[in-house]
Parts: structure tokens; C-alpha cells; sequence
């Protein structure tokens, strides 16, 4: 790993194109979590004897 | 082990990009296209969302077996002109780093197809994932001329992991599916490997031109050829396709047994020139019939699944007839 402090301007954009798709590819997957949870868990909510 | 490691660091820094490349995005959108076919074909109502999630984890899977292909198979992309560019290769990305995000990708696909859908999808996944990286990668790709025909079977497996997605279970008719891509793969990649021989012979990929000879790998094309094309006429028997996939399938079969007998017959493979150092896609003296076959194959392929998803889609029935 090199020093972030003593990188080139290519190399801190390139770091900071690649921290973005990290984090949207991880906020994508919590809402998918999320909304599978939601639909799996909905069914059953329907379903459940009140 | 001549792997990543042999390599050097990185030159320049990696981008979003290289990463992106590493999840080989063209292969990954024909896993998508006949992934998709399957869980049509299942026939069974899916709730939308749950139905996209299918497929990106099954094209994610796909992703991450490419990643992890590239980090194991460097060397062998660093000395073939159609690989060397390659993230690994060329220095952009480190090999370790391929091996994690392929590492990552597989547990979070896995995971979330158990979760989303049914576990079962989720082991035929993982079961994918590991023959493609392992079996095939691993071992297959470097120690014998049948490597792409076993190794065929990790192509072929998305239609059913579709369908078991639907389902949670896989019967006679996904196998089908994964039959039509399996028998198509060996004509259709020893096509390719007929005028792109010289190149696996440099990595020392045991190709079939490069071990048995360029003749001996045209009359398997048209053996295969010749099974392959009542596979892919089958599903009109068998409730799964209508009559367009019947004529889509006939029509086209020939067409494909037609382009594989011209092959056999002529001199594709044989002594290619080596002062023409041409482009891989490019043609040289008497490989024409080689590209022909390997251009069709792409298309004829396309056009069975794209039939069977039509024909779905609209809800047009099966051949009762042959029921």
C-alpha cells in the first residue's frame, strides 16, 4: 500500500473513483437486503392468523 | 505456482474501472441473458424484485469467477494477445486484489441468493462459481484438450440456476437448457481456437488444434455438431418450446450443420503463416470457415434462447401436439 499523503493527483483520483463504487456497491446491497426482507417477511405477515 | 505473484506491482493506479473489467461484463451479460431465460421458462409467478435479485446474483456469481479466473490465470493472459491486456496482466490491478474481490463477490452472491430466494439456486450457484475457478481454471484448463469441453458445464449451469430460483427445483427441462449450452460450447470454442491455435500453443493451454491438429479438431466440430443440434430442437418436444423455436431450431441447425461440414472439408488450422501476425478476429487463408461457424454459433445460440423468452413472455403454448 503506498502513503495516500504521497500520492500524485492520478493516484488520489483513481483511490477516490474506487471508495465510491465500495460504498455505493455496499449501500446497494443493504437495500437489497432490506427490501427482500420486506417482501419476504410482508407474505408471511398476510398470511398470519390475527 | 506461476501465478499473479511472478508479476509485478501495479504501474499505474488501479481504476473503479479495472475492477470492473476483472468481472468480465460481456461474459457476464450472456449469463444474464440465459439466466433470465430460465426463470421465464419456470413458469411460475416471482415477485419482480426477488426476480431482478436472481439475476444479479447470478450474474455477480458470474463476475466473481471471472475474477477469480484472472487472478489465477495471469501468466497464461500475460503471453496471448487476446489476455495480456487484461487488468492482471498489464499491471493495473494486483493479483491479490482480483483474488479478494473474487473471493468477496462469490460469499456476497451466494449469501444473498440463499436468503432472497432458496438455497438450493444458492448451492447450484456456488457450485458454479467453484467448478468454473477450480475444476475448470485450476485444473482442466492447463492439463488436458478436453478442458473446455467438461469445463463447459459452469456456462451452461445459469439457465437452471434460474429456474431453481423460481422453483426451487430443477427439472428435466432446465437440464435441457443446460444441455443446449454444453453440447454447443465445444463446436463453438474450437472454432475460435482454430485460427487463434499459435496463441494457446505460446501460453501452453492444451487446445484441441494445438494438441490433436487442426484436423482432428474439425471432425469433432461437426461430431459435436451433429449431437448438438437434436439437443437444441428437443425443447419443441417437450413442452418447453412452440412452434417458432421449432423453426428457429430446424432452420438454424441446418444452417449450423452446413457451416460445420464446409469445416471439416476445409484446410482451417493447417499451417497458418506466422509472418502474418493479423488481429485475432481477423482472417487468415482458409480459416474463413472457422470464423463463419464461430460467428453463427453466437448467433444461433442467441436466437434459441431469445425464442424460448419470446415465446414465454407472450404466453404463446407449447407444441401440445408432442406433449
Amino acid at each position: 500500500m503506498s502513503d495516500p499523503a504521497r500520492e500524485d493527483a492520478p493516484a488520489m483520483k483513481a483511490r477516490r473513483g474506487r471508495n465510491i463504487a465500495i460504498a455505493l456497491g455496499l449501500v446497494v446491497f443493504v437495500i437489497l437486503v432490506y427490501v427482500v426482507t420486506v417482501i419476504k417477511m410482508g407474505a408471511n405477515v398476510l398470511e398470519r392468523a390475527i | 505456482m506461476a501465478m499473479s505473484e511472478a508479476l509485478s506491482p501495479p504501474k499505474v493506479a488501479a481504476r473503479w474501472q479495472d475492477y470492473l473489467q476483472l468481472l468480465k461484463p460481456r461474459v457476464m451479460s450472456l449469463v444474464v441473458f440465459t439466466a433470465l431465460t430460465g426463470l421465464v421458462c419456470a413458469g411460475q409467478p416471482i415477485h419482480p424484485v426477488l426476480g431482478a435479485v436472481a439475476i444479479l446474483c447470478i450474474a455477480v456469481g458470474a463476475g466473481a469467477s471471472a475474477s477469480l479466473n484472472m487472478w489465477y490465470d495471469a501468466d497464461i493472459d500475460a503471453k496471448m494477445r487476446r489476455t495480456r491486456g487484461r487488468p492482471v496482466p498489464s499491471g493495473k490491478v494486483q493479483g491479490a486484489d482480483a483474488l479478494t474481490l473474487g473471493v468477496v463477490l462469490s460469499l456476497f452472491s451466494v449469501m444473498l441468493m440463499g436468503m432472497a430466494l432458496n438455497w438450493f439456486s444458492a448451492g447450484l450457484l456456488a457450485f458454479t462459481i467453484v467448478f468454473y475457478a477450480v475444476v475448470y481454471t485450476m485444473w482442466l484448463k492447463r492439463w488436458t484438450a478436453q478442458n473446455i469441453v467438461i469445463g463447459g458445464l459452469a456456462g451452461a449451469l445459469p439457465p437452471v440456476i434460474g429456474w431453481a430460483a423460481v422453483t426451487g427445483t430443477a427439472p428435466a427441462n432446465a437440464w435441457l437448457l443446460c444441455a443446449i449450452i454444453f453440447m454447443w460450447t465445444p463446436p463453438h470454442f474450437w472454432a475460435l481456437s482454430l485460427y487463434t491455435s499459435e496463441d494457446y500453443a505460446k501460453a501452453g493451454v492444451p487446445m484441441m488444434p494445438v494438441v490433436k491438429g487442426a484436423a482432428s479438431t474439425r471432425k469433432q466440430i461437426l461430431i459435436y455438431s451433429l449431437l448438438l443440434i437434436p439437443v437444441c430442437i428437443a425443447p419443441a418436444f417437450t413442452g418447453l418450446g412452440g412452434l417458432a423455436y421449432l423453426a428457429v431450431s430446424g432452420l438454424g441447425g441446418l444452417v449450423f450443420l452446413l457451416l460445420a461440414w464446409r469445416l471439416f472439408r476445409s484446410q482451417a488450422g493447417d499451417a497458418a503463416d506466422p509472418r502474418n501476425d493479423d488481429g485475432l478476429y481477423d482472417v487468415r487463408a482458409g480459416a474463413r470457415d472457422a470464423r463463419n461457424l464461430f460467428a453463427f454459433s453466437i448467433l444461433y445460440l442467441s436466437l434459441l434462447f431469445a425464442t424460448l423468452l419470446v415465446e414465454h413472455l407472450m404466453g404463446l403454448q407449447p407444441l401440445e401436439l408432442f406433449r
